[in-house]
């Protein structure tokens, strides 16, 4: 019982200590909860089959991503309660002289990491169960889906994982914490106060050496994930820069320690200036220790940052590709002439029938079906692709096919290039409001916008490749692709169209039929009733007979991107806020049991006459320049981790690349500045003198 | 002499209406210019909390306290960090030294929170080292040095900005004999060199330095006692004479 009312009352004594440290449990708990509880708002939203499916998924990952989370919280549990530990050494110190046994200050732990638990428990549970009623807005805003009713959710599953998550964790602390008492010594306990740390000053051309040394390793890191970004081949490739640049990360921190206060020292009018020799004192004295901490914080900024603002990106920039490629609402493609490749369709998996039935444009296919598609659309239009096994990726690319083959091994070369008529391209454009084109009869132009499809072709190009179609000799029209597609998607993902003039053409090669119209209602119920009706025809028995056409809606496009960008989304939330809380919880805990250190020297410095302001001043200081350093190391690793990024995310487009960047800096600014200010004003607290 | 400080009818009282301590009581004294004045007195006597009031680290109850032509029980927030560091210079038992500077840099700080010019200041930490004789620690830190050695470059932090008053409090309790005749014969060259020491000590060899001695018995003066023309040891007789009529109270004095 005295063991348990110790605990109580050490845990009211220190909260000024664990204040910033508690509120970072709970809110730990809370984001965890609310992750794990996305899915149970869904009950209340109008949404279809697809996207359930697509949740289902969701939560999946989520699950998964949130093992990795719980590992990030148990080490920044296990990290922090080693450090308040070590603040009560003395106290643990005056427990055993008066011959309390280990076990029994072990105990004493165990209950106050059992209060703790229990009570960042209960309060983050209830904080999440209210910030997932505010989530479940942003779900539904995510998915586009209308707000049915508004239900209080409740997920019993989310809440049972995070107590079970939790207590592992906090039970990994208390034997964390038994074994740290069972090894320390008394004597070390007493005095552990008193003995100063011993400041060693590193050598300056030492610390210079390895400065350089460790920016050489970053630059080329640096370089390998922008510059030479296309020889990373393998997965394993990127682990090579990963390694370089955190080793050197370390060490950069570890000369800068070593390397700022000679810097300024030698700045004389500087460093004897009020008390800036004290505040950066100071902070060497410490940044000496905490090298390695330093490091893990900039590296978890760095992951943030790049993570946030890629996921950000990803995740507009697909919203914004939807009305980009999907401008209208349906396209129906079908397959024509496929008896002239009749092998190749029947290895495909057509049958015999259909094969040999391919000679219906879409529209027809669907009147042969007693649809009537064309009497659900307020406009229309129809159009032909043309193929050949004369023109393929081995003859467009041309004399270059050699050079670029062995450049890029795995593309389709064989693959038959698609062809289309000017006007009817000019006509798709027309109908979707893009670009238009024109041309000569002895001129062709390539339509394209996947990126790396257009750099290959570019290559081609810019040679004047000459191709020849249809016994016609042609010539490009440009010097690179421009920009155009056919196919709706949700990206860039037009590889390739071949536009030659119209009179060229020979219609024994016509390869796909589109039919692409807008529907007459916008009511999304109707749409999906219309959409369902198709998707019904397979069932007729004529469909093993003839092959119905494929569509491609951009209902279907919408459901699967908001699905795909409300994953990558949460992800990107989830682990950006958990991150970020957990390094400036980190920087705060450990400034806080500073201030209560440095308390002291501050009172010293009081009584050698030094101003209040002067004194907040120096504070303010010492905290910024803990908290930005790793910032401003981490920005630096960001443009290059951000550049990086572009490249893997370059199919989504990354137009949306600078809001997203300025999302997170808020984002950011927000949470850690947050902490930074929550750190300053309770410094300013501990030091202040009291009478 | 000018009067560098007067002390005028000060109380100090502690605790509440019910258990009330007075810890000064009606207490009044003079200081001029260039004197090494001494308090002794048994622990609780009231002469540390003397010594706070006059530093203006604890406030009086009642009285005033002149230092040159200023009342500081009147001063307020930052005109009193003003007056601590122009008009003080302050040497504690416990050294008070920042462990993360080294001696020069500690002794820099008291000038450069007067934002004392840069230039002046390496000849001004050169001469007072030199008066202290700590020129061949100034580059070490406080963990690296002697106790004595840690409380002369205090010292030196304490009187490089030329006070009116050098506090000291209890300034030799920390160090052994050798340190503390070292550290005191310091006080007196400093002493003649011009500077005002008021010093707090419950030893009667450490006050055996001064010129002057004033008794403290709880919170009020018991005796004075001026060294005039004595010798030191003459002087540390009268001093143990004053202790015995004390009623040995000083019960830790040599």
């Amino acid at each position: 019982m005295m063991l348990y009312k110790l605990s109580y009352a050490n845990i009211k004594k220190s909260m000024k200590d664990y204040a910033i440290y508690f509120f970072t449990l709970i809110l730990g708990v809370a984001i965890f909860y609310v992750f794990n509880a996305l899915d149970s708002q869904t009950v209340m939203m109008d949404v279809s089959k697809s996207t359930v499916e697509l949740i289902d998924l969701m939560m999946t990952i989520l699950s998964s991503v949130s093992v990795f989370v719980s590992f990030v919280l148990g080490f920044l549990i296990i990290y922090a309660s080693r450090f308040l530990i070590k603040r009560r050494n003395k106290e643990f110190g005056i427990y055993l002289t008066l011959g309390m046994s280990k076990r029994k200050i072990s105990l004493i732990l165990f209950f106050e990491t059992l209060f703790i638990g229990i009570l960042s428990l209960i309060v983050g549970l209830g904080v999440g169960v209210i910030m997932s009623q505010i989530m479940s807005l942003v779900v539904a805003n995510m998915f586009e889906a209308n707000l049915t009713k508004f239900a209080f959710v409740f997920s019993t599953s989310a809440c049972i994982k995070t107590i079970i998550y939790f207590s592992i964790m906090y039970l990994l602390v208390m034997i964390f914490n038994t074994y740290s008492v069972s090894k320390c010594k008394l004597i070390d306990l007493l005095n552990g106060a008193k003995t100063s740390e011993k400041i060693k000053l590193k050598n300056p051309y030492l610390c210079i050496i390895i400065f350089i040394l460790s920016s050489i390793v970053l630059g080329k890191a640096y370089h390998m994930v922008t510059a030479e970004f296309l020889t990373l081949q393998k997965v394993t490739d990127i682990l090579k820069p990963i390694i370089m640049g955190v080793v050197a990360t370390f060490f950069i921190f570890w000369s800068l320690s070593g390397l700022i206060l000679r810097i300024v020292q030698s700045l004389k009018k500087y460093y004897y200036k009020g008390l800036n020799s004290f505040t950066l004192r100071q902070f060497s004295s410490k940044i000496n220790t905490t090298v390695f901490g330093a490091t893990i914080i900039c590296l978890m900024l760095f992951v943030t940052i790049c993570l946030l603002s890629s996921c950000l990106t990803m995740k507009n920039s697909m919203n914004a590709n939807i009305r980009k490629f999907a401008p209208v609402d349906a396209m129906f493609t079908q397959n024509m002439n496929m008896d002239k490749y009749y092998d190749d369709y029947l290895r495909y998996g057509y049958n015999d029938s259909q094969i040999k039935n391919s000679h219906y444009t879409a529209k027809e296919m669907f009147e042969l079906f007693n649809f009537d598609i064309t009497s659900y659309f307020k406009d229309y239009i129809e159009v032909n692709t043309y193929a050949t096994e004369d023109l393929t990726m081995n003859h467009t690319l041309g004399s270059k096919l050699d050079s670029i083959r062995t450049e890029f091994p795995f593309l389709a070369y064989d693959t038959k290039e698609p062809i289309m008529k000017i006007s009817d391209y000019n006509k798709v454009a027309r109908f979707y409001g893009i670009q238009e084109y024109a041309l000569n009869s002895d001129e062709y132009i390539i339509i394209a916008d996947f990126k790396s499809m257009v750099n290959v072709r570019n290559i081609a190009l810019e040679n004047g490749e000459v191709i020849e179609l249809f016994g016609h000799t042609l010539k490009p029209k440009y010097k690179t692709c421009q920009d155009g597609f056919l196919e709706m998607s949700s990206q860039h993902i037009n590889t390739g169209i071949i536009l030659v003039a119209d009179n060229i053409v020979d219609e024994e090669y016509l390869f796909q039929n589109h039919l692409i119209g807008n529907y007459k209602t916008t009511n999304k119920k109707e749409i999906m009733k219309i959409e369902n009706n198709i998707n019904k025809l397979d069932e007729d028995l004529k469909a093993s007979v003839y092959l119905l056409p494929s569509g491609s809606t951009k209902l279907a496009i919408k459901e699967a991107t908001t699905g795909l960008s409300a994953m990558v989304t949460f992800i990107g939330l989830y682990l950006g806020v958990i991150f970020l809380i957990s390094s400036a919880a980190i920087l705060g805990l450990k400034e806080l049991s500073e201030s209560s250190d440095n308390k002291e020297r501050f009172k010293m410095l009081r009584k050698i006459g030094a101003d209040e302001k002067v004194i907040n001043k120096a504070l303010l200081r010492q905290i910024l320049i803990f908290f930005t350093l790793p910032l401003i190391i981490a920005l630096i690793h960001s443009v290059f981790g951000i550049m990086f990024a572009v490249k893997i995310l370059e199919v989504f487009g990354t137009d949306e690349l600078l809001p997203s960047i300025i999302a997170t800096a808020i984002f950011i600014v927000i949470i850690y500045g947050g902490y930074f200010l929550i750190t300053y004003y309770c410094s300013k607290n501990i030091i202040k003198e009291r009478y | 002499m000018e009067d560098i400080l007067k002390v005028d009818n000060i109380e100090k009282y502690y605790g509440s209406r019910s258990s009330l301590t007075k810890a000064l009581d009606n207490i009044s004294f003079v200081v001029k210019k260039g004197e090494f004045l001494c308090f002794m007195g048994a622990s609780g006597s009231g002469k540390t909390t003397l010594l706070n009031c006059i530093s203006t680290i604890d406030k009086v109850t009642a009285g005033h306290i002149f230092v040159g032509e200023v009342d500081i029980t009147k001063l307020k927030g930052n005109e009193l960090n003003k007056f601590r560091r122009e008009e003080l210079g302050f040497v504690f038992q416990d050294f008070n030294l920042l462990d993360t500077l080294t001696a020069y840099e500690n002794i820099a700080l008291a000038l450069s929170i007067q934002n004392a010019n840069v230039k002046d200041m390496e000849t001004k930490i050169k001469q007072v080292s030199e008066e202290l004789g700590i020129t061949n620690v100034l580059n070490k830190y406080p963990y690296q040095m002697s106790g004595g050695e840690k409380q002369r470059v205090a010292s030196a932090r304490a009187i490089v900005t030329n006070p009116k008053l050098v506090l000291a409090d209890e300034p030799t309790g920390a160090l052994d004999s050798k340190s503390s005749k070292m550290l005191l014969e310091r006080f007196n060259y400093l002493n003649e060199l011009g500077a005002t020491i008021l010093m707090v000590t419950h030893d009667a060899f450490t006050a055996s330095y001064a010129n002057r001695v004033i008794f403290i018995k709880d919170g009020k003066i018991f005796k004075e006692i001026h060294k005039g023309q004595d010798t030191r040891k003459e002087f540390f007789n009268k001093i143990i004479d004053v202790v015995t009529l004390l009623g040995g109270n000083l019960n830790d004095a040599l």
